[in-house]
């Protein structure tokens, strides 16, 4: 929780090429675990199983992409999973209602936004610690959730729209929801990487302080990306409600530790400033692989999340871990080596 | 996340004093009142077995309520409570049935050495990985929780295979109190007297309200925060016990997503998120109002679904609550000319 002394120190040393080191690295992990699954589990490659394996990455990787940015902002959101779950019940309420899918779709989109606002009002304009007020809304969307629906389940979506989720582009075996995610994942590549939006973004994660001098107003950044990250949860629980014709309250439950595991995974610095898009889209294709590869081998559900769990601690613990090892041998040959001190690179501490 | 806080505040005792004494009087406010109005509406709910119902739940809460501030206090969190009390059960759970003669002394000493362990595992990752308590613990919540799962498949502990004693123990009292409360109280007291008044438990207020400060006074911090970790662990691994005896049929899934309501019980107990104060008592406070509250929607036939979102209304209501105070307070000693930050 804190910004320790040495963390601060990992900052100031040679960022950009350690960042790309852990890109080309994850996606270098993804391709060898994506090659043994495909030799080694039976279906994995098959043309079935990469539906599966979209349409199961597909809530993580939509989540993850607005998480990414809030992250690098140094703040947190907890609360996506239950804003996918109220998105979901209050779906399937008003389906139940016989209101029209065409204003039901909308209205839930809205309704993300809107508690996705809900957190950015505490944590930008009350000055709250993002990480307690996500907490406190995660039980409290999902809390809504159960009011909204109950324990029970609403079905039978109009099969136009689910079959569309769960179908392919005609005449390919690429699934429809893939264009969801390209697209969306080009459009905050873009905005993180090539915008100023995206420099704030930086900026703001590095040092709050030095970013309000440089003309950014870190509150109101922040807030619009909860907006957005709330909006895109939204979107995720239509989505979910849709893949599986089922809109329940506890839909998405805990999803919140796949998509923070993913994002870490992906390089991104949970203390803020530092990450990129490509490794967070590498981190979402590993985890959901190796998911899907595990459970394609009968391991249940709930030891699947043994991984999930320790990939999310080795994720944040490895970095630091080759940074000490790094920090460590470069002492030692500063000791046998007294010209070391003296190159210009060396020279700030 | 942010590390900003308030320094400063917590240096200043006597205003703190202050804020405390008037944030528990809080909690009880709020307490009677909801007492008063449920019975007032359903005589029923200050019946004995009710009034036991509630002591008995908040039992468990509170023990593990307990553990959490330690930890939140040196501004970390534990996330992983539910999932180490959920092991401690079933491990408890599977030696009693099959050693129905193990004491329920070592049952309970058991359980606390499983949640120890845990817990140190989560402090030695804090420490010396360098990796913020939130993830490690979420990671651990996972991990603990699908171990259990590893090893007890689909099985299930039911009462009639535990031991007649140990299931006493969890419903006899001593004098009129069940034995579950007098642990908590137990667990409470002592944890409460060592917070206040020695030397161990100032460090672990030191280090929550700057840890850098702390480390330059000399205070061993890591030793500290893998201590703080084994101790909410050792806690919620004892309150796994208390949960074999109260409700006798153990699962793999026992105690899933109790870590909001411990999070929810320390917080509303007014032990400030960013560390460095708040008080044990506070915590047990915030234990026995959820509980009550989940009694009283129950008596006054309100949806149980209401629970978890009135949980996370009142985690909002107590940051926003604690920023407020603290505003004012930081004004106030801003206005007596001495320097915050």
């Amino acid at each position: 929780m804190s910004t320790d002394s040495s963390v601060a120190e990992e900052r100031s040393v040679g960022i950009p090429g350690r960042l790309a080191n852990w890109n080309v690295a994850i996606i270098a992990v993804t391709v060898v675990v994506l090659i043994v699954a495909a030799a080694t589990v039976q279906n994995f490659a098959t043309s079935q199983n990469f539906g599966f394996l979209v349409l199961d990455l597909l809530p993580i990787a939509l989540v993850a992409l607005p998480m990414t940015l809030v992250i690098v902002t140094g703040e947190i959101d907890l609360s996506v999973a239950s804003t996918l779950g109220l998105s979901s019940a209050v779906m399937g309420y008003l389906w139940n209602a016989n209101q029209p899918i065409e204003t039901i779709i909308p209205l839930c989109l809205l309704l993300g936004a809107l508690l996705g606002a809900v957190n950015g009002f505490f944590v930008t304009v009350l000055g709250l610690p993002s990480l307690a007020v996500t907490i406190g809304t995660l039980a409290l969307y999902r809390g809504l959730a159960f009011v909204v629906l109950g324990d029970g389940a609403v079905a039978d979506f109009p099969a136009v729209y689910t079959d569309w989720v769960t179908g392919t582009i005609a005449g390919t075996s690429i699934p429809n929801v893939l264009i969801i995610i390209v697209v969306l994942a080009a459009v905050f590549g873009v905005i993180l990487h090539a915008t100023p939006i995206g420099r704030a973004v930086f900026a703001v994660g590095a040092s709050d302080q030095a970013a309000r001098f440089a003309g950014v107003r870190p509150g109101r950044l922040k807030f619009w990306l909860y907006v957005v990250s709330g909006l895109v949860a939204g979107l995720a629980g239509v989505l979910w409600t849709l893949r599986y014709s089922s809109a329940r309250a506890d839909n998405g439950a805990g999803l919140e530790l796949a998509v923070v595991a993913a994002v870490l995974l992906g390089g991104v610095s949970i203390f803020g400033g530092k990450g990129a898009l490509p490794g967070v889209i590498a981190g979402v294709v590993l985890l959901a692989s190796l998911q899907n590869a595990l459970r394609l081998s009968d391991v249940s559900n709930e030891a699947l999340n043994v991984v999930t769990g320790v990939l999310l601690i080795v994720s944040v613990l490895a970095p630091n871990l080759a940074n000490a090892v790094r920090s460590s041998v470069q002492r030692r040959r500063h000791r046998s080596d007294p010209l070391q001190g003296h190159r210009p690179e060396r020279a700030q501490p | 996340m942010t590390a900003v806080g308030l320094p400063g505040v917590s240096t200043r005792r006597s205003s703190l004093d202050l804020v405390l004494r008037a944030r528990e009087l809080g909690i009880v406010l709020a307490l009677a009142l909801l007492v008063a109005v449920t019975a007032i509406s359903n005589p029923r709910f200050l019946s004995g077995q009710s009034i036991r119902d509630i002591l008995l739940g908040t039992a468990i809460l509170a023990v593990l309520a307990v553990g959490q501030a330690v930890v939140v206090i040196t501004r970390n969190i534990d996330l992983s409570v539910g999932s180490v009390l959920g092991l401690s059960a079933f491990t408890v759970g599977t030696l009693l049935r099959d050693h129905p003669g193990l004491p329920v002394v070592l049952a309970l000493l058991i359980g606390a050495a499983v949640g120890g362990v845990c817990g140190a595992v989560n402090g030695v990752l804090v420490r010396y990985g360098n990796v913020p308590a939130l993830v490690v613990t979420l990671g651990t919540l996972y991990v603990v929780r699908g171990i259990t799962y590893f090893w007890a498949g689909g099985q299930q502990i039911n009462a009639d295979e535990l031991p007649s004693g140990f299931l006493d123990f969890g419903n006899a009292t001593l004098i009129g109190i069940p034995y579950l409360v007098l642990i908590a109280l137990l667990v409470l007291v002592i944890t409460a007297i060592v917070l206040r008044n020695y030397r161990v438990g100032r460090e672990l207020y030191a280090m929550g309200s700057s840890p850098q400060a702390a480390r330059l006074a000399g205070i061993s911090v890591g030793r500290r925060t893998i201590g703080a970790f084994g101790v909410s662990g050792a806690l919620a691994g004892l309150a796994g016990v208390l949960f074999a005896a109260r409700f006798g049929t153990i699962d793999a899934a026992a105690g899933t997503g109790y870590e909001l309501n411990v999070v929810a019980a320390v917080v509303v107990g007014g032990v400030a998120v960013f560390g460095g104060s708040g008080s044990v008592w506070g915590a047990a406070l915030g234990a026995l109002l959820l509980t009550t509250i989940g009694s009283a929607l129950a008596v006054l036939e309100i949806n149980q679904f209401w629970q978890q979102a009135i949980v996370g209304g009142l985690i909002l209501l107590a940051i926003g609550a604690d920023r407020l105070v603290a505003a004012r307070v930081a004004a106030t000693l801003k206005m007596r000319g001495s320097h915050v930050n």
